[in-house]
């Protein structure tokens, strides 16, 4: 299948059923209990400072662990796995002092990984495909966000660094061969913004284009994102992506994401997708939340059509996603709502200029 | 309902608050901020923030602001509006907001290539987007202009960029009225139309608008400027606008307006005929005083200027039209002088050189300056016995000689007459010719009576030509005296590229107003300054011509060749309109008119009389409503009159004759062999650059050029005993019913026009038999077949009125005939050719290069020297300059 025909095929699944996508890495990672020397492997075995919890380096120093990983979580039922490169931008990667190339190979090669592994589990079961999302995750470095209590005008990088950043991992996943990319656990409007202009205006100078899909992070109760905004104004903020998709993810769990993804389903006339954690972490930062319960969580938001993809985000397992793909594998995906035509706008909060 | 209306707020504006201006300059971003925090408070819905100021980095500040507000909850959770001319400061802003905000503005100033590019670019950041109406031309001022101009961005933004048309806000620039100046009274109405126009056809966009411009002249009297921005906001919103930048806390509520200032205010925002003789803007100024002060108290008469020396305190008086001190000040000046001319041409002129430059800045408007204009007269009388004196009895001599006219052609005179009565308070003596004054009559007048400049004055295009042609004229007979050239269609650009080079012996000068005017005679009658200013205003108008020659490269053509080939093909099986009923001619001596009563087209009835607003909706309109009924009450009543009584015929002629397409022209036959050539109709074909695919259209198109085609033509008038009636109305002092009658001609003649074309369709020439259009579609135009006059945008041509008339013989079958400017009289007539293809429409020809003028000529049997004459409105170029002996 070429690149465009499993598109097609995405955009086809998407309409007859509910997708899943794949769970938590970290976590997964971490069960792996790897040592600073498979994180370090051959390549930066001389490399200054400390390499383990550089989770996105094992797609250059252990792929054997990563695509395993991908494997597990196509075979629980997933119909998307994204790459391991939440982090691989060069602007993340530098708390590892790792240069442009090593970021540029930790996309290439990850994206190779994921996929390598969908194109096997599509073969396997062909009226199943499977598909590979890039992973763009956000920054340690926030353009709506001071750096300074005391100066609220501070930043510590400016929007071209941060598209330039974007601009270099997307192309790399690109030619890595991904099938859409997931612009994830977005805390600040702005720097996604980056992302998609980077996207943008890479397709606009030949690149092959791919669907796009937006998750944005609601950080607590109050129902906004880190950066301020809320839902709706969230969506206005990124709608002119077009995007494929369009979520929440990480921060909260299926119970108290609930009304948020209900408000994003009322005003996004995309796809409407939601990958909450496996609850709250405990107080020892373990998520207790077990897979049938977050499977049932869900389960209720594709019975009241809230959504047409669902996932897990930290502390789930392929074992949640397996209850998760069989509790919505028969219910109907969402109806992307007909919205009247407006000027729709946004600060932190939405503006509608009504007809 | 009252539709949504949006207040942009505009605190946050260096250009428009001085305020804020000042923190932003002075760095205090923590002042600044509040000002933000106020606004939304206060209930602003977007805040508009702009760094346009000179000493400021603009994109450093618009960034630090926009960072800063970032922090700011309760400032952030509103959309911003990023305003700025500059798009690198446009930029830097779209790359510090994360929701979604607006940018103010792009345009097409710089050509399509740069718009599209900065449009991508908002869509990249995702941002909607202000569209002012500018485009390489540049700002549009009518409504006409207005909506074309959005309606091509509109097209390109859409169709061509895929941007959403939901998201684009067209501001059609809003325009001060009220200055006095008479072009621009029709500035808001102009805006309003055009919104109007914008919201019903180019589908989800919105309108906006900068309000605060609107009151521009009345600067400093916040209290009506915040009445004319209410009654604006009023009918604006009305007519479809959404949003604007306007200060939300500030405005009164239209309807507890004081009713004398509002019904004032409105009069001047819908350009409404005057109630008394003073015009609308004379009466709201008059008014104006009178609600400056807050709640109505009593204002204390500032005496402060008297303390002034005597010089400062003439000043004063001219400037604010006070006469009260005038004769004392005079006298003052009188005693401190050596003569008392010296006191004319010293402080009461430099006193007058104020108003000037304040009117000429519009600060002042005309109303004001013919006040000043009496102060100035009531101290030159009182000079006046002393001068006389000094010079032993003998009368006093003038300050020199004016000849003034308005030219050929033209009726037009208030800005002649206003001129005329500046410059006779200036002790200039006046010798007014009048209107419609022909260039020999001119020239001999200014002979006769020795003057030392002459003046021209023209509205209407035609105009521009003859002052060129009087402009030669005096250099054909000798002349060396200054020209001046005023008027509401004359330019400095016109005077420097076209009236300028005709006369080298003497000098010829543009006067942008009436305030001017003195400054300009003084200059040029001076003995020691006239050879400088005359050598001021040459280098200035050299300086002009080589930016227009440069601004004329950039207009991209295509060839008449090119043009030709990419004409207008009808499509390969659609069917010829087929042969008339008749071939030939046919008369209608006294076609019905209560036939003609009822198809009657009475939007442009109103439009006459100055009342704005689609027929039948505007009977019932909130404002001119009553008006409108009474008028139409009047005006059906005389249309009784008009029928029973038969106080007008309507005559009438049409012809059919086989006709096939040569090149551009039509060829016209009496035979159906198509051997018997009887005329021939030039046309004229468009010489834009089209792009994706659109053809470069002729008349000609629509005529086949092989085939038994046919063309028609007509000739019609409802104007015979129109002159005689309104003499009889106006010698019985009736001046109202007199031009009611001559409305109704109007009308009549264009319905006949249309009934006629009608029973042509149906039954003459008879290709659509089977045609069933109520009025309403007929008005629209919603039928096969167009009849196009010469003299509008499909034929510029005037001079083709001559053929049409010639084969329809219209001077003996309808009693019509043509002026020397190709006019029609009696003046309520209609004339045209018809074309039945169903493929043929009206289009513009826009302007044509001199390939085609060449042809033209050509094809016309004139030299070039004449066919620039007739086509010198829609050309594309500077043609030589000929004496136009060759051409008249």
């Amino acid at each position: 299948m070429t690149r465009a025909d499993r598109i097609a095929a995405l955009h086809r699944a998407a309409k007859e059923r509910i997708l899943v996508l794949d769970g938590a890495w970290g976590v997964m990672i971490q069960r792996s209990e790897l040592s600073e020397a498979d994180f370090r492997g051959e390549r930066f075995i001389d490399h200054v400072g400390q390499m383990k919890g550089n989770n996105d380096i094992l797609c250059l120093t252990r792929p054997d662990v990563i695509a395993g990983l991908h494997d597990q979580y196509f075979a629980a039922g997933a119909d998307i796995s994204e790459t391991n490169t939440f982090s691989a931008t060069v602007i993340a990667q530098d708390d590892y002092h790792l240069d442009e190339q090593a970021v540029w190979d930790i996309n290439l090669e990850g994206a190779k990984l994921a996929r390598a592994a969908a194109d096997r589990w599509t073969e396997k079961q062909p009226s199943k495909p499977r598909f590979a999302a890039g992973s763009i995750g956000p920054l340690n470095k926030m353009l709506s966000m001071s750096s300074d209590v005391n100066d609220p005008g501070a930043r510590l990088v400016t929007f071209d660094q941060v598209y330039d950043a974007y601009r270099h991992q997307v192309k790399a996943l690109n030619e890595g061969g991904v099938d859409l990319y997931l612009i994830e656990t977005i805390t600040d409007t702005l720097n996604c913004k980056a992302a998609i202009k980077a996207i943008k205006d890479l397709e606009d100078e030949g690149m092959e284009a791919l669907p796009i899909w937006i998750s944005g992070t609601i950080t607590d109760r109050s129902g906004r994102t880190l950066s301020g905004q809320t839902a709706e104004a969230f969506w206005n903020s990124v709608r002119h992506a077009r995007p494929f998709a369009v979520g929440f993810n990480c921060a909260l769990g299926a119970d108290l994401m609930r009304p948020f993804i209900a408000e994003l389903s009322r005003v996004a006339d995309t796809l409407v997708a939601a990958y909450p954690n496996a609850g709250l972490p405990n107080a020892m930062g373990q998520y207790d939340e077990q897979p049938h319960e977050t499977a049932h969580f869900l389960e209720e938001w594709a019975r009241s059509g809230l959504v047409n993809i669902v996932g897990g985000c930290c502390g789930t397992t392929p074992d949640h996603i397996r209850h998760t793909a069989e509790a919505v594998a028969k219910l109907p995906t969402r109806e992307i709502p007909e919205r009247a035509v407006a000027m729709r706008l946004a600060g932190l909060e939405p503006f509608e200029l009504v007809a | 309902m009252r539709p949504t209306f949006i207040n942009v707020g505009e605190r946050t504006n260096v250009t428009g608050s001085a305020k804020f201006r000042k923190l932003i300059v002075a760095g205090d971003y923590a002042a600044a901020l509040d000002v933000a925090r106020q606004q939304v408070e206060a209930g602003a819905a977007i805040i508009d923030v702009n760094m346009d100021e000179g000493l400021l980095d603009g994109a450093a500040a618009m960034r630090t602001f926009l960072n800063l507000i970032a922090a700011e909850p309760d400032i952030a959770r509103v959309p911003v509006m990023i305003d700025s001319s500059k798009w690198e400061v446009i930029e830097a802003g779209l790359k510090c907001v994360q929701g979604k905000p607006i940018v103010n503005s792009i345009s097409m100033k710089a050509g399509e290539a740069e718009f599209r590019e900065q449009a991508v670019k908002c869509l990249r950041y995702g941002a909607a987007v202000v569209v002012m109406a500018f485009d390489e031309v540049g700002q549009a001022d009518t409504a006409a202009r207005k909506i074309e101009i959005c309606t091509r961005a509109y097209n390109i933004l859409v169709n061509e960029v895929g941007f959403p048309p939901e998201d684009i806000i067209f501001d059609p620039n809003i325009f001060a009225v009220a200055t006095g100046i008479e072009e621009h009274d029709n500035y808001a109405v102009d805006f309003i139309e055009a919104a109007r126009v914008i919201k019903a056809t180019l589908p989800y966009a919105r309108v906006s608008g900068g309000v605060s411009n609107v009151s521009f002249s009345f600067r400093g009297n916040e209290p009506v400027r915040r009445a004319i921005h209410s009654v604006f906001l009023y009918h604006a919103i009305q007519a479809g606008m959404d949003m604007g930048i306007v200060n939300a806390g500030d405005l009164p509520v239209y309807d507890t307006l004081d009713p004398v200032l509002r019904e004032a205010v409105e009069d001047v925002i819908l350009n409404r005929p005057q109630r008394t003789n003073v015009s609308n803007t004379e009466r709201l100024v008059d008014l104006a005083p009178n609600y400056k002060g807050d709640k109505g108290a009593a204002r204390v008469v500032d005496l402060k200027w008297r303390d002034q020396p005597v010089g400062k305190r003439i000043e004063h008086a001219l400037v604010n039209g006070i006469t009260d001190y005038i004769d004392a000040d005079t006298e003052e000046a009188r005693l401190s002088f050596d003569r008392p001319l010296h006191v004319i041409e010293g402080p009461l002129m430099d006193g007058m050189n104020v108003v000037g430059d304040l009117f000429g800045s519009g600060k002042m408007f005309l109303p004001q300056v013919v006040k000043s204009a009496r102060v100035m007269k009531q101290a030159v009388a009182w000079l006046e016995p002393y001068m006389e004196a000094e010079k032993a009895g003998k009368p006093r001599e003038q300050a020199g000689r004016i000849l003034m006219a308005t030219v050929k052609g033209d009726v037009h005179d208030i800005g002649k007459n206003i001129v005329g009565v500046v410059l006779q308070c200036n002790n200039y003596e006046v010798i007014d010719l009048g209107v419609m004054v022909p260039a020999d009559r001119i020239l001999d007048a200014a002979v006769e009576h020795k003057v030392d400049i002459v003046g021209l004055s023209g509205l209407i295009t035609p105009s521009l030509d003859e002052m060129v042609f009087v402009a030669s004229e005096m250099e054909r007979r000798g002349f060396d005296i200054p020209l001046l050239i005023g008027g509401a269609t004359t330019s400095r650009t016109h005077t420097a590229v076209k009236i300028e080079p005709a006369y080298h012996r003497g000098s010829t000068t543009y006067v942008i107003d009436a305030s001017r005017a003195v400054g300009v005679v003084l200059g040029l009658l001076s003995k020691d300054e006239r050879a400088r200013n005359e050598a001021l205003t040459r280098d200035e108008y050299v300086r002009i011509r080589e930016q227009y020659a440069r601004s004329q490269d950039t207009k991209a053509r295509t060839s008449i060749t090119d043009a030709r080939a990419n004409r207008w093909r009808a499509e390969a099986d659609a069917p010829l309109p087929g042969a008339p009923s008749f071939i030939g001619i046919r008369t209608f001596d006294a076609w019905d008119l209560s036939d003609l009563a009822d198809h009657i087209d009475w939007t442009p009835f109103f439009a006459s009389w100055e009342l704005i607003g689609r027929y039948p909706l505007i009977l019932e309109d909130e404002f001119v409503g009553e008006a409108a009924r009474d008028l139409f009450a009047d005006a059906k009543a005389m249309l009784k009159r008009i029928i029973d009584e038969r106080w007008f015929t309507a005559r009438g002629v049409v012809g059919f004759w086989p006709a096939r397409a040569e090149g551009d022209d039509i060829v016209v036959f009496t035979d159906e062999g198509r051997s018997d050539e009887l005329a021939r109709f030039h046309t004229l074909r468009q010489q834009i650059k089209k792009s994706n695919g659109k053809p470069n259209l002729a008349l000609s198109d629509f005529v086949a050029e092989t085939g038994q085609d046919y063309i028609g033509a007509f000739a019609v008038t409802a104007g015979h005993g129109e002159l005689e009636i309104a003499k009889r109305f106006r010698d019985a002092g009736d001046d109202y019913s007199a031009i009611l009658a001559t409305a109704l001609a109007d009308r009549l003649a264009e319905a006949f026009a249309e009934a006629l074309h009608r029973k042509v369709r149906t039954e003459l020439w008879g290709y659509a038999a089977d045609e069933a259009l109520d009025v309403d579609a007929l008005i629209a135009e919603q039928y096969q077949g167009i009849r196009p006059a010469p003299g509008y945008p499909a034929q510029p041509d005037h001079t083709e009125k001559a053929t049409l008339f010639r084969i329809l013989n219209a001077e003996q079958n309808a009693g019509m005939a043509l002026t020397e400017s190709y006019a029609m009289t009696p003046p309520a007539s209609v004339s045209g050719l018809y074309f039945g293809h169903p493929g043929s429409h009206y289009f513009g020809v826009g302007k044509i290069d001199r390939d085609q003028v060449e042809d033209y000529a050509r094809r016309k049997g004139w030299d070039v020297a004449m066919a620039e004459r007739w086509l010198a409105p829609i050309l594309n170029y500077q043609p030589e300059r000929r004496a136009r002996s060759d051409a008249a």
